[in-house]
């Protein structure tokens, strides 16, 4: 992520120091009675990075590290605290430029359909909101369409989403989010509600989708080996900033900060089961209140004095790494 | 391994229905299952599969309208499945402990950790109140909570969520039980937890020779922790053997497919292998081999015959089963 592609007719979506802080601060009585001062939750804490177009950027990253928090800022659900969001304009197919469409898809297939609406309209709400297609009978067309790209049958239209599977709720949830011919798809988890059967087909899906339309995902997951299938590039977070950035292929092939090496090494997995592991210890400390210095240093075989004093800045150019003891590249 | 002349658990024949306005929904089919002592079983499907039903069974806390309709379920060679409710909450926590999903629904939150674990203990061991309370530290200890002389008296709020699941262990620990049941107790954890919650399991489970049946949908934890698996499919074992045997030469399809589409660590590949389609609901189960809609391999044999485990330490219920290549 040099400073030359930083402003690259590539990227997509690039986030520049972008934060979001919630004040979870007592009651200005407890505060005056009790005299406790007001407290920050730094859910995201200056955190850069860009989404080359059609590509697949990954957040990883476990509860409580502002992974979603950051999903929200990137659609404008959440108001970032500071720093800023930008998005390259994109030319449509009628030859006009605009700034992209923006779709998320959520965790829960459950609660993210309204249960009272047929699916038809479910996916014909972005469609008549935005006014993209005029006509009952082309919107209907269209929905056919939508529903078959994403492995439904046109007559699944008629039905609530209480008559499907998990599985293929997240299809509709994804037919909704394609129907605004969404440029940039915010995926929050979309597969970790699913089993792992109905989750390949969903992954397969988004993949297919990804290479017809050339979608741009921002994808979010705490399931490593569902993101070193997605993605090209990933982030790893912790309590709020990134801690390693790079190429999904080399920051899986060689971790270099402690805390991915940590991951990596830690989950229970099909493929090497019981494999050596260092030490295993400890646990996310409390966002309210985060380690000074390297948030991770509690947790680290390799801390220092100076990891305990002092926060590591995030380094390098196409690998970057926020870690005293690691050098950047 | 060959299993010893007693198996501590043996449920045999177990038939799970629930009777509802629309008939008889059979969710539990002929499952039958040992666990020798000291043994870890993984128990893996998908959700709807049966496998949190058959743990709920085995400590008797199945909810009307579900019941058990026939086959046995024997501790130690006793009969356990038809026995009075007294006698089977006298059972349950002495001698099977129990750890479900989410550690905070399964701790009191007005009560001190401590509290919960002396009371527990003193329903089951003849213990009086200091004596319970050191025991109850002690198994704070064992789980590996860090500063328990402190820790005992606090809440369960002030835990986070791995240490509330080692206190649900302690809790299990209790009444010193024979079997534990675990119901996907890694799941509600962060990922760099589940491994120390899992490697505690395999250590409790050498240190006492304690059995137990590990019922999760997340094939990395079977692979890292049971002795011995068994893969249920629409409420019926499809699949079960040694845990090496089965996630590295699977024999039924599904167990193949399911193994298949579990996204690699090690290489990316262009697109993940799928079963099709979804489990079939209780109420729709296909005759025949409940998987043949989904197989590959299904034949007429598959649609109307329903095939039966085969006798060996390793086996299937498949009529195609798939014959693993020699490495």
């Amino acid at each position: 992520m040099s400073l030359a592609s930083l402003h690259g007719a590539q990227s997509a979506l690039t986030v520049s120091d972008a934060s979001c802080y919630f004040d979870v601060s007592p009651s200005l009585l407890t505060r005056v009675l009790q005299g406790e001062s007001r407290r920050v939750l730094r859910a995201v804490d200056g955190v850069s990075f860009e989404v080359e177009r059609g590509k697949t950027f990954s957040v990883v990253g476990e509860s409580g590290c502002g992974k979603s928090t950051l999903a929200r800022m990137v659609v404008g659900l959440q108001a970032p605290t500071g720093g800023s969001i930008h998005f390259a304009p994109i030319v449509r197919k009628d030859g006009s430029v605009g700034p992209p469409r923006l779709q998320m898809i959520f965790q829960d297939p459950f609660a993210s359909l309204n249960p009272r609406w047929r699916v038809c309209d479910i996916v014909a709400e972005p469609i008549r909101e935005l006014m993209l297609i005029n006509g009952e009978a082309a919107i209907q067309s269209r929905i056919a369409d939508l529903l078959t790209t994403v492995g439904l049958s046109p007559a699944d239209g008629s039905r609530y989403p209480h008559e499907f599977s998990g599985g293929q709720r997240q299809r509709i949830s994804i037919a909704r989010a394609l129907a605004t011919e969404a440029d940039i798809l915010v995926c929050d988890e979309p597969t970790s509600a699913l089993d792992v059967s109905v989750q390949a087909q969903i992954l397969n899906l988004m993949r297919r989708l990804q290479d017809e339309f050339g979608l741009t995902y921002l994808f979010i997951s705490h399931n490593l080996s569902v993101v070193r299938h997605m993605s090209d590039a990933i982030a790893i977070m912790y309590l709020g900033r990134f801690v390693e950035t790079g190429p999904a292929e080399q920051v899986f092939s060689a971790p270099r900060h402690p805390y991915t090496r940590l991951l990596l090494d830690t989950i229970p997995n099909v493929e090497t089961p019981n494999r050596a592991r260092r030490a295993l210890s400890g646990e996310v400390p409390n966002p309210i209140a985060p380690p000074p210095g390297c948030p991770f240093h509690p947790r680290c075989a390799l801390a220092e004095p100076r990891c305990r004093s002092e926060r590591p800045a995030l380094l390098g150019h196409a690998r970057q790494v926020a870690c005293h003891m690691v050098a950047p590249d | 391994m060959s299993d010893p002349p007693v198996p501590l658990l043996s449920v045999r024949d177990l038939h799970v229905v629930f009777d509802t306005r629309f008939g008889r929904l059979t969710a539990l089919d002929h499952v039958s299952l040992d666990i020798a002592p000291g043994e870890i079983l993984g128990v893996v499907g998908e959700s709807g599969a049966g496998k949190s039903l058959t743990g709920t069974a085995i400590i008797g806390l199945l909810d009307p309208p579900g019941h058990v309709a026939g086959g046995e379920i024997r501790l130690d060679g006793q009969r356990i499945d038809n026995l009075p409710s007294d006698a089977a909450r006298r059972l349950r926590g002495k001698r099977i402990g129990a750890i479900f999903q989410d550690p905070l629904t399964s701790l009191h939150p007005m009560l001190t950790i401590g509290d919960q674990l002396t009371e527990t203990i003193q329903v089951h061991l003849p213990m009086g109140r200091a004596e319970a309370r050191a025991r109850a530290l002690q198994l704070l200890q064992e789980v590996g909570i860090p500063a328990a002389e402190m820790r005992i008296d606090h809440y369960p709020h002030q835990f986070s969520g791995g240490m509330r699941q080692r206190v649900v262990i302690a809790l299990a620990l209790a009444g010193e039980p024979e079997l534990i049941i675990a119901d996907e107790p890694t799941t509600a954890l962060d990922v760099s937890i589940q491994a120390q919650i899992t490697t505690l399991l395999k250590r409790l489970c050498r240190d006492h020779g304690m059995s137990v049946m590990l019922i999760t949908h997340d094939m990395g934890v079977i692979a890292e922790t049971a002795d011995r698996v068994a893969v249920m499919y629409a409420g019926r074992i499809i699949e079960t053997g040694p845990v090496e045997a089965v996630t590295r030469t699977p024999r039924h399809p599904y167990t193949v497919g399911l193994m298949a589409s579990i996204p690699s660590m090690r290489v990316r590949e262009a697109e993940l292998k799928q079963i099709d389609g979804a489990m079939p609901r209780l109420h729709a189960i296909p005759s025949g081999c409940a998987f043949n809609p989904r197989c590959t391999l299904a034949s007429d044999r598959c649609r109307t015959e329903r095939p039966d485990l085969e006798a060996q330490a390793h086996s299937v219920a498949c009529w195609n089963p798939i014959v693993a290549a020699p490495s």
